[in-house]
């Protein structure tokens, strides 16, 4: 059994590929469907994403699961070969692939690095898996784990904490200057997507009272529905600016239409209570001499990006100390994998023996029939116990070796020796860089080759 | 016993100022509750301290100068850790700790000074207590102040700093400067009236003109000036920030002015 990953996002492929593979939410059970009926492939999730196309799947074998995977996705649009896929994919197993879903959780691969979204999307795709019965003991126990490493990424590090967009970082700053939100009112003067997103924010945040004003009547009247505020004349909004903590600003005009004796005169009419204005339209519809007015702060587009500048750098260092969470974390999963298969093994090595104690205990009895019950029963004892002398220590063994760095060789090693008939295949780790499937290697890209190789597996097991 | 216990509060408050200062320049947020828990300690053993004096001298009636800063910084970090439960503020303390430590160490490093008025009237006890609230309603407003001032010229500058992302909402400093004062200035006015009439039955006037009462009047009328202007015509947010800062000089004279006095110097 192994965990392995094959994928693609906006590291790796541009949106052309990306937006191809891409599959619809209302098609995720059927693709899954269409997943588990590669041979080879006991589990499968499916994440997709507008930035990535990933399956976790739970394989018999890994190269002939990456060829698989890589021909599934490769089928989810006509106009693909598998060949076209490879350069953009990424291949991973075993703690790799475990470490790449840790991290894709956290965010900590997300292009905003920290956003909160992707756990959402990960949620999904694994109700969309369960609901389609194509998770088993390893993937369920894999993904719940995700998430929750993500939740404690989440809580113990600020990576989300700042605001990473131009519109949350206004909120930011006025969570600056008023120190509560909720009975402040907000004049919105026009209707840019941006400004429009940030009073949505506010709201949320706790604001009120949200006043609308554009050019248009008929806009700003639909806008406040909309937003639950009142509309306000465009003539006369300049009157409003007083009442109004907060000012947004971002209309089309190209000059501008607030100067800074409208500001000196709202916040004398204020009694020099700070008033907050932020001007989100290019150009700009504030005058920028209003920053020369005492308790009026102005932020202009610019002001804001460079929040959120130096609000991803921020994030940037604390996705380190995540990214040692997900070391500690991929760790504490590796070991419930190798103990999953310690476990069968163990109960096979007791099988096994038990059932050539039973025939060589039966083939002697029939030989001695004049024995009396007490002592056909110490001739049984005296072989359990034999038995029992001689897997003992190689239980005990495997049970402390299976956490050292061979543990995998061990379990091998006992399946071989005890011909534990069905033996697990394990591949020595290989240091490459991706886990790369061996078939796309020169020496063994012959697909012929691999073909043969298939069949060889199946009997192994 | 009470010495030793100052000495104790003394380094502790100096190691939590330290610490404290530390937390304004690193994002870290186990070195506050580090310095929350050394000023805590700090507090208790202050308040030993005072106790132990108080036993020892037996009467308060005749507080020296030295008693009196002590006390006053025993208040400041009272309000500080009332603040800071309150509302979790943390970078106060990394003003307000300060504060406290440069009173206590002038005090200590002031000559032991007996009061040269020998009051018959047992209430200076009173005036002292009063006047010295008034003036920790004063410094917690210019501590305010300071930091309101401090982030209105971050924000208007736009430096993102790590002091940025520490300090409070401007309107809640403007809040805590404007509650401060209205605390306080009620508490000056009656430390100056038990003071007026204690210098009655000591030198038979109410008011003297000495530097102390000088000082006290001027300190009274330009709060009395800060409250009414913000009542009424608004000096509130930057102004107030700049008149309390301002306004806390004139405390600082008339402590300087209580301290002439003390000494006998002027009479």
């Amino acid at each position: 059994m192994h965990l392995i990953v094959v994928g693609l996002s906006h590291k790796t492929a541009p949106v052309e590929i990306r937006e191809k593979l891409a599959v619809p939410e209302s098609r995720l059970g059927e693709a899954l469907g269409r997943l588990c009926t590669y041979p080879g492939i006991k589990e499968g999730v499916l994440l997709s994403t507008c930035n990535r196309v990933e399956v976790y799947s739970v394989v018999d074998d890994v190269e002939a699961g990456y060829r698989r995977i890589q021909q599934f996705l490769a089928d989810t649009h006509l106009s693909l070969s598998s060949e076209q896929l490879t350069p953009h994919l990424y291949w991973h197993t075993g703690d790799r692939a475990i470490a790449h879903l840790f991290r894709v959780a956290a965010s900590l691969d997300s292009m905003i690095i920290g956003e909160s979204q992707i756990l959402g999307q990960l949620k999904d795709a694994f109700e969309v898996a369960l609901g389609n019965k194509t998770t088993g003991v390893i993937m369920n126990k894999v993904i719940k784990k995700a998430i929750s490493v993500a939740k404690r990424v989440r809580t113990e590090t600020k990576i989300a904490e700042t605001a990473v967009s131009v519109s949350y970082a206004a909120v930011e700053l006025a969570k600056k200057i008023f120190s509560n939100l909720n009975e402040k009112s907000v004049l919105l003067v026009g209707a840019g997507e941006m400004a429009k997103l940030a009073a949505r924010h506010l709201i949320t945040q706790g604001v009120q009272h949200v006043r609308i004003t554009t050019r248009t009547p008929q806009h700003a009247i639909d806008l406040a529905a909309k937003f639950g505020g009142t509309p306000v004349p465009f003539e006369q909004f300049k009157n409003e600016m007083a009442s109004a903590d907060i000012v947004l600003v971002s209309t089309g005009a190209a000059h501008c239409i607030i100067g800074a004796g409208d500001v000196e005169r709202a916040v004398e009419k204020r009694g020099n209570r700070p008033m907050f204005l932020i001007d989100i339209s290019v150009p700009r519809n504030i005058d920028p001499a209003v920053r020369y007015v005492d308790n009026a702060f102005l932020f202009d587009i610019d002001d804001l990006t460079q929040r959120v500048e130096q609000n991803r750098a921020e994030r940037l260092q604390e996705a380190e100390k995540a990214e040692r969470m997900v070391v500690e974390e991929v760790g504490v999963m590796i070991e419930w994998m190798k103990a999953l298969e310690v476990t069968p093994t163990i109960v096979a090595l007791r099988n096994r023996a038990n059932d050539i104690k039973r025939m060589e205990v039966d083939k002697a009895l029939g030989r001695l029939g004049h024995l009396s019950p007490q002592d056909k029963e110490l001739v049984e004892n005296l072989a359990a116990s034999i038995i029992n002398k001689l897997i003992h220590r190689t239980m005990v063994t495997l049970k402390s070796e299976i956490n050292s760095s061979n543990g995998l060789a061990f379990v091998e090693a006992a399946r071989r020796f005890f011909h534990l008939d069905q033996s697990l295949s394990h591949e020595p780790e290989s240091g490459r860089e991706n886990d790369r499937p061996a078939y796309l290697d020169p020496i063994s890209s012959d697909f012929e080759d691999e073909e043969q190789e298939s069949p060889l597996h199946k009997r192994g097991r | 016993m009470a010495a030793v216990c100052f000495m104790i509060t003394m380094a502790l408050y100096f190691v939590a100022t330290m610490s404290f200062l530390a937390y304004l320049l690193r994002r870290s947020e186990a070195l506050s509750k580090v310095s929350l828990g050394i000023t805590a300690g700090g507090f208790l053993v202050h308040t030993l301290a005072l106790a132990a004096q108080m036993a020892g001298t037996g009467s308060p009636a005749q507080p020296s100068f030295y008693e009196a800063l002590s006390f006053f910084s025993w208040m400041i970090i009272f309000v500080f850790l009332v603040v800071e439960f309150r509302h979790r503020i943390h970078v106060l303390g990394s003003f307000m700790v300060p504060l406290a430590l440069v009173s206590l160490v002038s005090a200590a490093a002031l000559p032991e000074t007996v009061p040269t008025l020998q009051p018959v009237f047992k209430t200076l006890w009173l005036h002292v207590t009063l006047s010295m609230l008034g003036t920790v309603g004063f410094a917690v407003a210019f501590v305010a102040g300071g930091m309101y001032l401090i982030q209105d010229r971050l924000l208007k500058s736009k430096r993102f700093n790590v002091l940025y992302s520490k300090l409070p909402a401007l309107d809640f400093l403007d809040h805590l400067n404007q509650q401060s004062i209205v605390l306080g200035f009620p508490m000056l006015t009656l430390g100056i009236v038990t003071g007026a009439i204690s210098a009655e039955f000591t030198q038979g006037s109410y008011v003297s003109w000495n530097p102390e009462q000088t000082g006290a009047l001027i300190t009274w009328l330009f709060y009395f000036g800060v409250l009414v202007g913000r009542l009424t015509v608004g000096w509130r947010a930057k102004r107030a920030a700049y008149l309390t800062v301002l306004g806390f000089a004139c405390v600082i004279l008339t402590l300087v002015g209580v301290f002439l006095k003390d000494r006998g110097v002027l009479s």
